[in-house]
């Protein structure tokens, strides 16, 4: 029964985070500040629902089941480097940011 | 074709080939990788029964050795229980960046103070730099956005800071004195 609660707040918590991640590619105004959304909130979203399929499975008697976690660490190894590269794609082609960015590295 | 403008590509091979000579090929040339994909193999097939130990132990020797003329220099890990603690520090800096971000794209959106910040790098090799950008990215507020080598710094994009010199502090003195201190010394 416990099984059951810890698991469904694990999916739940990466459902939830993943949402609020794409609710920030709406309601923030620049590429750059979009950028912050997919590159974190995928990362413990898909996470949270990693660590409920790791209980689930371990739980039904057929002994430990840990290969999810290398969706986690590909994850963790792809989403800064895409993350990266778009912005280093949007610099080269000097796509503006909002007025108030500080520091802007083309001007 | 102007000849002086086009330069014969033989004569550019040169020098290229001079600087990365064949080296000669070693029994296990690169250890951790083999322990890496040892592990790999076990949770891609999801058991430890010792025909799948064995047969990763060969797969792992294996393919770093076919594949070794195209790797890096290896780096060596000189503190291993300073890497597993600063796993433990990165995970908890990636809930504590997500918990932050989630409440910064639910709350009021337009006052948020968005700035680029550089960051002198005092690491100086490529997958150092690399691990670096990857922790940067993942954990609160900064998203890497570009690297210069030549002049040594890394480019963030931060979503919301106030004084910028204490998040170059803290990136530097949180992540980048300990993997010096792991890979470099």
């Amino acid at each position: 029964m416990w099984v059951e609660y810890l698991v469904s707040f694990f999916i739940l918590a990466g459902a939830i985070i993943a949402l609020i991640g794409s609710i920030g590619l709406t309601r923030l105004p620049d590429f750059y500040m979009r950028l912050h959304g997919p590159a974190k909130a995928t990362t413990l979203g898909v996470g949270g629902v990693i660590a409920g399929s790791v209980i689930f499975f371990s739980t039904r008697g057929d002994g430990l089941s840990l290969h999810e976690l290398l969706i986690a660490l590909f994850l963790f190894i792809t989403a800064p480097v895409s993350a990266h590269i778009a912005a280093k794609a949007a610099l080269h082609l000097k796509l503006d940011a909002v007025e108030r960015t500080r520091n802007k590295p083309w001007r | 074709m102007n000849p002086d403008s086009n330069p014969n590509p033989v004569s550019n091979a040169g020098p290229i080939a001079s600087e990365s000579p064949l080296k000669p090929r070693r029994w296990f040339p690169h250890k951790t990788l083999s322990v890496y994909m040892v592990i790999v193999w076990l949770l891609l097939n999801n058991s430890i029964s010792p025909g799948h130990i064995l047969l990763g132990a060969f797969l792992g020797w294996l393919i770093p050795w076919l594949t070794q003329a195209f790797w890096p220099e290896a780096l060596h890990i000189r503190k291993p229980l300073l890497v597993i603690k600063m796993a433990v520090i990165i995970f908890y800096d990636i809930i504590v960046a997500n918990l932050i971000l989630a409440a910064r794209i639910l709350g009021p959106v337009n006052k948020l103070q968005p700035a680029f910040v550089k960051v002198p790098l005092d690491i100086d090799h490529d997958f150092t730099i690399a691990l670096l950008a990857s922790i940067i990215s993942l954990t609160p507020g900064t998203v890497s956005a570009d690297v210069n080598k030549e002049s040594g710094y890394l480019l963030l994009h931060c979503l919301h800071v106030v004084d910028p010199e204490a998040e170059i502090r803290l990136v530097k003195e949180r992540y980048e004195a300990p993997l010096k201190e792991i890979f470099e010394c």
